[in-house]
């Protein structure tokens, strides 16, 4: 099974061994992939269906709103937290990332950059919100609360005392190097602090 | 599958959380599956209050199906081809375990005399039982409603005895409310002359308060939906309310049937203790009153299942045992199943549930 480019990144980056938290932990592809490479990881996923098929393959998952349910978690209670494509759904990103830095010694970050010419195009061209593949649902209906940029979330991981210690983007499944906001659909940062 | 029956006498007396002991503990329990050579595939199931150790086999009494059927059995999601899997009648109980309708030392039925147990008093002789049977560490601890409070007892208490814990509609402790409803079945009982102080063997027992006590109980094991889905206001073999105070309502027949059903294989002392050990429990007590401290290092899995039309153990009293459980570090599961049964779900057709007992089984 090929793992989402983002997820992909994650997976290759964790140190085996690891303790892992993976915020939105979706059906458990990240944490089969890391499990395999002897991580101990723990999931936090909204959705029940998605919660009942990571617990049938025996992951830790539990049931829960990463807005509410992290503050359960003790302070640097892992290696690493790992929060893919759902900052963007966070009540607070701002607060979900203090949540993050703490309750791991570093953190993962990906996201869909709002900010990529598609997207520009289609609110500049188009005039409405753009659906495009990395933002493939309308805005009445999307979970998306708080569209984000690269450089949006750069300013944020400054602001918040974030040291960003590696980045990764991407446009569809290729690598993306230079001129990130306007080329990449998805962004992956590694956070410490 | 290979099942059989069997009762043993616990070698030592067995402490007791309200003081004393008691001796010559008897604890009957059924096993099915074959236990492996090195004794690692056993998997200690705890039935709920008014149960008994015939999970998979007919009981003895009603001749029904054992209760938990659909769920144990070869090739089902606890599988007795794979593993070894053991339920003991909890101590308090009237199937064969020591209770209140067991002779003491002089050839009298206990009666009242029974000490007052605790959920970790049943547990401890359940310790026992698996100390006699050589089996120092469960491949898992399963147990819906009173059987989780006993399977959060032994991980809390017991830590090193289960490599995983399932808990399925089940609390930390007891509510105002699940307290005030126990209360409500006891005082049926002991209102019930035939109660005679619990001095009732040999004669008539106190059936009729026993089944009142069944009835109100059976409430809160349905939600509202479930009753209103299953009987409406229809009226029961009869065209007109009959102005009277006949089970008019389908529903009121069916409590009636359920009340007095019960009577027939359940000791009315022995619902009184075991509703006591339910009330008592409060492992966040037992602990220094921090939950977390309750399950502070433990080596075990941990998987907690809830279901949404449950108003007896809510989805929150799951939710606040497993943010306890994060807190201190444990690897737990946690999922609200929907089903539309209240809370007992955890007996009925739900197939997501046998998934995630399957699954977290492994």
């Amino acid at each position: 099974m090929s793992l989402r480019p983002d997820l992909a990144v994650i997976a290759h980056h964790v140190l085996p061994d690891s303790r892992v938290l993976d915020i939105g932990c979706g059906d458990g592809a990240l944490m089969l992939a890391l499990r395999d490479t002897g991580c101990d990881v723990r999931g936090i996923e909204i959705d029940p269906d998605s919660v009942e098929r990571c617990v049938s393959q025996g992951l830790s998952v539990v049931q829960g709103d990463a807005d509410r349910d992290l503050a359960d978690y003790p302070d640097k209670g892992f290696d690493y937290a790992v929060l893919s494509q759902t900052l963007q759904t966070a009540a607070r990103p701002d607060r979900m990332l203090d949540e993050l830095l703490r309750v791991g010694t570093r953190a993962f970050v990906s996201f869909p950059n709002f900010a990529h010419w598609r997207t520009r195009a289609a609110l500049m061209f188009g005039g409405r919100m753009p659906v495009t593949r990395s933002i493939p649902v309308s805005w009445y209906e999307t979970q998306n609360i708080h569209h984000v940029t690269v450089k949006d979330f750069r300013e944020l991981a400054r602001e918040k005392g974030a040291r960003i210690e590696r980045e990764w983007f991407f446009a569809g499944e290729r690598s993306v190097a230079g001129a990130a906001n306007w080329r990449a659909e998805f962004a992956v940062f590694e956070l410490s602090r | 599958m290979s099942t059989s029956s069997h009762k043993i006498v616990l070698t030592d007396p067995l402490p007791l959380d309200g003081g004393g002991e008691l001796a010559r503990v008897e604890v009957a329990y059924e096993t099915y599956g074959a236990l492996n050579e090195d004794r690692s595939n056993a998997i200690l199931l705890c039935h709920a209050l008014t149960g008994d150790q015939y999970v998979a086999s007919p009981h003895p009494i009603t001749a029904k199906p054992g209760w938990w059927e659909r769920m144990v059995g070869p090739g089902k999601p606890i599988d007795t081809g794979r593993f070894h899997v053991i339920c003991a009648n909890v101590i308090g109980s009237c199937m064969g375990s020591s209770g209140p309708a067991s002779l003491a030392e002089d050839g009298q039925p206990y009666a009242m005399r029974f000490p007052v147990i605790t959920i970790r008093d049943m547990v401890r002789a359940h310790v026992g039982l698996l100390d006699a049977l050589g089996i120092a560490q469960l491949h898992a601890v399963v147990g819906g409603s009173m059987g989780g409070m006993q399977a959060l007892s032994l991980a809390a208490n017991w830590p090193e005895r289960a490599e995983r814990v399932l808990v399925i509609a089940s609390t930390s402790r007891h509510s105002a409310q699940n307290i005030a409803f126990h209360e409500l079945g006891r005082q049926a009982i002991m209102a019930d002359p035939r109660w005679n102080g619990g001095e009732y063997y040999g004669g008539e027992a106190p059936d009729n308060g026993l089944a009142v006590a069944r009835m109100a109980a059976h409430i809160t094991y349905l939600s509202e939906d479930a009753l209103t889905e299953k009987f409406g206001r229809k009226l029961q073999d009869r065209a007109a309310k009959s102005f009277g105070f006949d089970a008019d309502f389908q529903v009121e027949s069916y409590l009636r049937y359920q009340g007095s059903g019960f009577t027939r294989r359940f000791d009315a002392n022995s619902y009184l203790y075991i509703t006591r050990a339910m009330d008592y429990f409060d492992l966040a007590e037992e602990h220094g009153g921090r939950l977390a401290d309750a399950f502070a290092g433990t080596p075990a899995r941990f998987c907690l299942v809830s279901f949404d039309s449950d108003w007896l153990y809510p989805t929150s009293e799951s939710r606040h045992v497993v943010h306890a459980l994060n807190a201190a570090g444990a690897a737990v599961s946690f999922v609200e199943l929907s089903a539309p049964h209240g809370h007992d779900s955890f007996l009925l057709d739900v197939p997501a549930l046998d998934r995630v007992v399957g699954g977290f089984l492994g």
